[in-house]
């Protein structure tokens, strides 16, 4: 095949250039992983596993009520996981505490990880978490029962048609030699 | 089928290569692996377009009468991914690896033997996809965009899904460094950048494009991969990881893939267009630099495709402006187009009929686009017909009827004969009607709310869908006369004249024979 017009050692060097320029772009698809983390944590979107701080001007609303459900589920491991209070009548910016109970059924010790959900969705927005076990992983032995706190506030500035809210934990086993701590 | 002609330049060529099938299989040429890539993408047309039936046969009544909503979810995803990755990206490349030698004045593409790996990936890629619907759990079934968690349960088919992408990319991004470096580095000589045809110019825009975005894809199935297998928590909740970072990744390449099937239409129809207007093509350096814009805005929009995701107002707001700028590049090659055709001595034959119903129907799916654009407005339709339909106005009578047009077009330089001209505008009425009947009705649907992937509907819902259901079955009917007409023209068509489209100014037409010599600008042309 005659390559009259064109430089064969010239296509080589653009073939490479652009070989390289691939696989940059393939460890950018992975170097996205930790930019989206970093841009969630600087950005305060998705927070999952840092305690909230109670701002100095925080403010009781007591001419308002609000209607807490708490919800507790574990999926896909043999733990039994229930909230001690189904549900909690409160003012917004007040500070409450709600136990939680754990118990591995199983012979094995298991490592699990709580998500939370929040219905209506932007409770997220409103909602200061002081205290959960939901910020760490949780081991527990084989047969053990443990119990655990959530302290939160709902911040007044929830949107006043909402009367009621839930908030919803699942735990979820962790493989073993994750840590779901990565910050 | 490219014919061996070793004369065309009045010096004898030895042609070395093997007959029969071992010709294909070992083929260095950019006609036959043009050829190849072409026949590769219009079979899997075929099975893409077949899933589609099967869809649309469901779809005709309420009710599950053919599919069980497991197979349906299987027939809708491979449906996808087919379409996108087996049927319209293939077909492009054919017609770069055709047109763009012609074009410029090489001899070949810059790497040959690159070349006939990147084609033959694809059969392997393609058995792969189709064969997962045989497996224990079936095909994929998750929707072509494979969102975790769906992804990361579904079976052995997604497995084989993921494989069949990672090949599919694989031939892509060889394929795209291939042309870049043809285009920047063959060239004729006096063929400067600001002379190349519209055509070239879009596939090197599309060629970096796919080479910017396609290893992106490759990571991110990569990271499903080892989520599924290797213990790794990218998307999994439960282990750290986001599903939503999956949508991030995924549409960063999924907008610019968007554009990749989309580019090079605008290429073809940036060619068709002023050949049957004789005219040249109006504001020539603006269409460059529009199609360059819009490439470039097409990597800043990936999140419009995610406004229901959860997404603080302010990212909302800069996608949603950030996608409606698109508009504007857009606007400016169809103005472009249209002031082609202004006062033209314009003749309507059938590659010109796809080039205009192409230009009507992408400016309704470009419209429908800017309102899925709107926040607001895309909360409502987000995941309905409504979607669908716009896509497959952009898709279809986008990508396909210009496909369709460039086929037409260069038929004859391609096989020395020429298609039954009357046979061709049936095509593209029998196509128009089809079409519309199709997926007009589908906007109303989704307004009305009925929900994408889902195998049965409300009641109200009925007669929509009936009519969507027969116009589904016509599209696709018509196009097995598509086939019967590029048969019968490549075995028993009339004979070309050297010249058949008096309008036509590009290297190809002026500077070759047709047909095409199997070897052509061995000595390149000089262009003035």
């Amino acid at each position: 095949m005659g390559m009259i017009n064109s430089n064969p050692k010239a296509n080589v060097l653009m073939l490479k250039k652009l070989f390289i320029f691939t696989l940059i772009m393939f460890a950018f698809g992975y170097a996205l992983v930790p930019f989206y983390e970093k841009f969630c944590e600087v950005t305060g979107i998705n927070n999952l596993l840092n305690p909230d701080v109670l701002s100095k001007d925080n403010w009781v609303d007591e001419e308002r009520w609000l209607a807490v459900e708490f919800d507790a589920n574990a999926r896909g491991l043999p733990w039994s996981f229930k909230s001690l209070q189904t549900n909690a009548r409160i003012h917004p910016g007040e500070p409450i505490t709600v136990m939680y109970e754990i118990t591995n059924n199983s012979d094995r010790e298991i490592a699990g990880q709580a998500i939370p959900s929040y219905s209506p969705r932007y409770l997220e927005k409103h909602l200061k978490k002081l205290e959960c076990f939901c910020f760490t992983k949780q081991v527990l032995k084989p047969k053990e029962t443990r119990q655990m706190p959530v302290q939160f506030v709902i911040d007044p500035s929830l949107p006043v048609e909402i009367n009621t809210v839930t908030i919803s934990y699942t735990f979820f086993e962790l493989p073993e030699g994750v840590n779901v701590i990565k910050k | 089928m490219a014919a061996v002609h070793g004369d065309a330049h009045g010096h004898e060529h030895d042609d070395h290569h093997p007959s029969g099938i071992m010709r294909w299989i070992t083929t260095t040429n950019h006609k036959d692996i043009g050829t190849m890539y072409l026949w590769f993408s219009f079979a899997m047309f075929l099975v893409g377009g077949t899933l589609a039936m099967g869809i649309r046969a469901e779809l005709f009544q309420p009710g599950i009468q053919i599919l069980e909503p497991e197979l349906f979810n299987q027939f809708t995803t491979l449906h996808g991914l087919i379409m996108v990755f087996g049927a319209i990206m293939p077909a492009f490349v054919g017609f770069a690896n055709w047109q763009v030698p012609l074009m410029i004045g090489a001899p070949d593409m810059a790497f040959a033997r690159m070349n006939n790996w990147s084609f033959w990936l694809l059969p392997v890629a393609a058995t792969l996809l189709v064969s997962s619907f045989f497996v224990p759990g079936g095909a994929a079934a998750g929707g072509w965009t494979f969102y975790p968690p769906l992804s990361t349960q579904g079976g052995l088919g997604v497995d084989l899904m993921i494989f069949s992408v990672h090949i599919l990319g694989a031939s892509s991004i060889m394929g795209s460094i291939n042309i870049i470096t043809t285009i920047l580095n063959m060239r004729a000589p006096g063929m400067t950048l600001m002379k190349m045809p519209m055509f070239v110019w879009t596939w090197l825009i599309t060629a970096y494009l796919l080479v910017l975005v396609m290893p992106v894809l490759a990571g991110v199935v990569t990271m499903l991969l080892t989520d599924r297998h290797f213990g790794t928590s990218f998307f999994n909740a439960a282990g750290g990881g986001d599903p939503v970072m999956f949508q991030h990744i995924f549409w960063f390449f999924g907008h610019p893939e968007v554009y990749i099937m989309i580019l090079p239409s605008f290429g073809i129809v940036s060619e068709v267009i002023p050949t049957f207007s004789r005219k040249p093509l109006f504001g020539y350096s603006s269409m460059v630099y529009a199609t360059a814009s819009i490439a470039i805005l097409s990597c800043v929009v990936w999140a419009h495709h995610m406004f229901t995701a959860g997404m603080p107002t302010v990212g909302q707001l800069f996608f949603m402006y950030a996608t409606m700028l698109i508009a504007v590049p857009t606007g400016v090659k169809v103005f472009n187009w249209t002031a082609t055709m202004w006062r033209g001595s314009m003749s309507f034959e059938t590659p010109m009929l796809f080039a205009i119903g192409f230009i009507f129907l992408f400016v309704i799916g470009g419209f429908s686009g800017v309102i899925c654009a709107i926040v607001p407005i895309d909360i409502q339709v987000q995941d309905t017909y409504y979607v669908i339909a716009h896509f497959h106005y952009v898709l279809v009578s986008g990508s396909l009827f210009a496909l369709f047009a460039g086929a037409y077009y260069w038929i004859p330089k391609w096989t020395g004969r020429m298609y039954n001209e009357t046979l061709g505008k049936w095509h593209f009425w029998l196509s128009m009607f089809f079409f519309n009947l199709t997926f007009f009705v589908q906007h109303f649907l989704g307004l009305a709310g009925m929900p994408r992937r889902i195998p049965d509907y409300n009641l109200q819902f009925a007669d929509f869908n009936m009519i969507s259901s027969i116009g589904a079955f016509g599209f696709g009917l018509t196009q097995l006369l598509f086939l019967y007409i590029m048969i019968s023209c490549i075995r028993s068509g009339e004979k070309a004249p050297q010249m058949p489209w008096d309008g036509a100014t590009t290297l190809e037409w002026t500077h070759l024979p047709t047909p095409a010599p199997y070897h052509s600008f061995e000595k390149p042309p000089i262009v003035k």
